[in-house]
């Protein structure tokens, strides 16, 4: 019998031919990434001193600090200084700051290579699966471990197929396409399993849409989400100079412990409404509710897409006088692209608030914190309770379009009817 | 690590995420006032509730969202000596082990109602609720987890396992 890319990759990094779900290995890891929230400062720097005071491949070893950058408090400043000096101390050359979400970093960096296995001390570390990677996220204790001995026990998962055939219409986008699998599914639906994405409506997205799909897979639970890697990655890859990795796919006789299959074509915009990532239901149904704050950024929807799609829906319109619009690119080249495009320019106009590419807003730490009773929609991947500050507000998640189409109204609205061509 | 755990239950629902357990603004604070606001986004008296070795009770996925390992290691620091779900999210359970909190997947975590006296078992994984007179089951833990948790989490299994000098040929 064959087997699933997640799979395969597992197989590889345990130096097996083959391994089966289910199964404990012990594998070596390719890049280990960590963040300034839950990076070094956490358990880390206190313990490797005894365990050889050193790191097992300098290399492999990634540090990107995007949380807390740029720093709003004294205590946060103090973080990305430790992380920095840690990263000094230890000989991590690939030490990044200010650059964006560390998600988008690793892609532009070259760090996303197709067959390789990826963990980093973020959850949305699956977003690497859009190249073929096999990213998990992982706790700091257990990234010491990886630190000192470049391995990780594992529990090989069960895969998933999800399969979405036909063309995304119009004004419908990757977004809505993962929040509609969720909410097929469950926010535990993928729990302890690899989710992977195929069919014609997946090929047909490019990479950086992929990763919107791929970033929300552990929302769903999942331990990876996964997309065969093809000629739109390779070509990625080649643009940056990376690496081409080993591409591996999953057999055709491979099992998936469930599948599933969608029509792409019939899919309308969806929006997952207050505090439940798979509380999703059609935009026209949330019409009407009235948010304060509208945001646009973060690992999951911040990319040069994502940016130009807003401004199509914005583009000689105003953003409604009580709402905020605030704007984040994913990474400091998709805001060198997006200021030399006239984005920049036509969303600043419309009167977006142009913030640092950093992770602030998404998880309430800076540069956009709600108030109680406040509402948000936000193209970012999660809406729990406290997200974005105070715990009494609210967080709708949609595409990059539906937030600025929401933006524009003042509430919740169908984008599809600000990007007829006129 | 003790083997029984005797606690009083503390019961919740279902999808406790980390940002409920662990809210994000606290992150950049010290440990200690991690636990002094764990659980907060369900129940701001969790901390001042729980007396060591109590039992944290909730019902299906419990800690999806963030790899913040802070969400365990603030429950274990309030206190909290055992986890009894239906279920856990993923990277909360792998970080509950490596910290050294015990987690246990009940089919029946229902039964157990707020304030129960338990006797968590770890090394058969009987729950005994003492109030009610029922036991009930807990899925058995596999070899890797129970060598962590015995060892009384990652750190101590590592340095028992590789010494001082870890040199990557030495692996199992
Ligand atoms: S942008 Fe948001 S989801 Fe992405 S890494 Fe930063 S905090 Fe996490």
């Amino acid at each position: 019998m064959g087997m699933t890319m997640a799979e395969k990759i597992i197989a590889r990094a345990a130096g097996r031919e083959a391994v089966r779900p289910g199964e404990f290995v012990w594998a070596d890891v390719d890049t280990a990434m960590m963040d300034d929230l839950l990076g070094p400062r956490v358990v880390i720097a206190d313990h490797i001193r005894r365990m050889g005071d050193r790191v097992w491949d300098r290399e492999k070893v990634v540090i990107i600090s995007d949380h807390y950058s740029p720093a709003a408090t004294i205590s946060q400043a103090e973080i990305l200084q430790f992380t920095r000096n840690w990263a000094k101390e230890y000989g991590i050359g690939k030490y990044y700051e200010g650059l964006g979400p560390c998600h988008q970093v690793l892609a532009e960096k070259g760090f996303d290579i197709p067959g390789t296995l990826m963990v980093g001390t973020d959850s949305h570390t699956t977003t690497a699966g859009a190249f073929g990677c096999f990213g998990t996220g992982i706790g700091s204790t257990e990234m010491l471990g990886v630190l000192v001995s470049g391995q990780i026990w594992l529990r090989v998962p069960e895969t998933m197929l999800f399969v979405w055939n036909g063309r995304l219409q119009p004004g419908v986008y990757a977004k809505d396409l993962v929040l509609r699998t969720i909410k097929e599914i469950g926010q535990a639906g993928a729990t302890y399993k690899a989710m992977e994405f195929a069919g014609d409506a997946i090929t047909a997205l490019s990479v950086d849409e992929r990763m919107t799909i791929t970033n929300m897979a552990v929302e769903a639970g999942a331990k990876a989400g996964l997309i065969a890697p093809d000629e739109k990655v390779a070509a990625y890859l080649a643009a940056i100079g990376a690496p081409p990795g080993t591409p591996l796919l999953s057999d055709a006789d491979a099992a998936y412990s469930e599948r599933f299959t969608f029509d792409a074509a019939e899919l309308v915009p969806q929006i997952a409404l207050p505090h439940e990532v798979d509380k999703v239901v059609d935009v026209t149904a949330a019409a009407g509710e009235v948010i304060h704050q509208a945001y646009l950024g973060s690992c999951t929807n911040g990319r040069f897409a994502d940016l130009a799609e807003a401004a199509r829906v914005l583009k000689g319109r105003k953003v409604h006088p009580e709402v905020r619009l605030l704007v984040s690119a994913a990474s400091r080249s998709i805001y060198h692209r997006a200021i030399r495009e006239g984005i920049i320019e036509t969303l600043s106009e419309a009167g977006a608030m142009v913030l640092a590419p950093s992770c602030g807003a998404c998880l309430g730490l800076h540069s956009g914190i709600l108030a109680r009773g406040e509402r948000a929609i936000s193209s970012t991947n999660r809406n729990f309770v406290g997200r974005m500050g105070h715990k009494e507000a609210e967080i709708f998640l949609g595409s990059p379009a539906s937030v600025a189409a929401a933006a524009i109204e003042g509430r919740v609205t169908d984008p599809r009817k600000f990007l007829v061509e006129g | 690590m003790n083997s029984i755990i005797k606690g009083k239950a503390h019961k919740y629902g279902d999808n406790i995420n980390t940002d409920l357990i662990n809210p994000p603004q606290y992150l950049e604070k010290s440990l200690e006032v991690l636990a002094q606001h764990a659980m907060e986004g369900v129940d701001e008296h969790f901390a001042a509730k729980v007396a060591p070795g109590d039992i944290l009770v909730a019902g299906a996925n419990f800690g999806p969202g963030s790899s913040r390992e802070t969400a365990p290691i603030a429950l274990k620091m309030a206190g909290v000596g055992a986890i009894v779900a239906k279920f856990f999210a993923r990277i909360f359970y792998r970080n509950a082990i490596n910290i050294g909190l015990p987690v246990l997947e009940c089919a029946e975590a229902d039964r157990i109602a707020d304030g129960d006296a338990l006797e968590v078992d770890l090394g058969t994984g009987t729950i005994t609720n003492v109030t009610k007179g029922e036991s009930y089951t807990a899925a058995p833990l596999s070899a890797p987890v129970m060598d962590i948790l015995s060892a009384g989490g990652l750190i101590p299994f590592l340095e028992k396992k590789y010494g001082v000098d870890i040199d990557k040929k030495d692996l199992a």
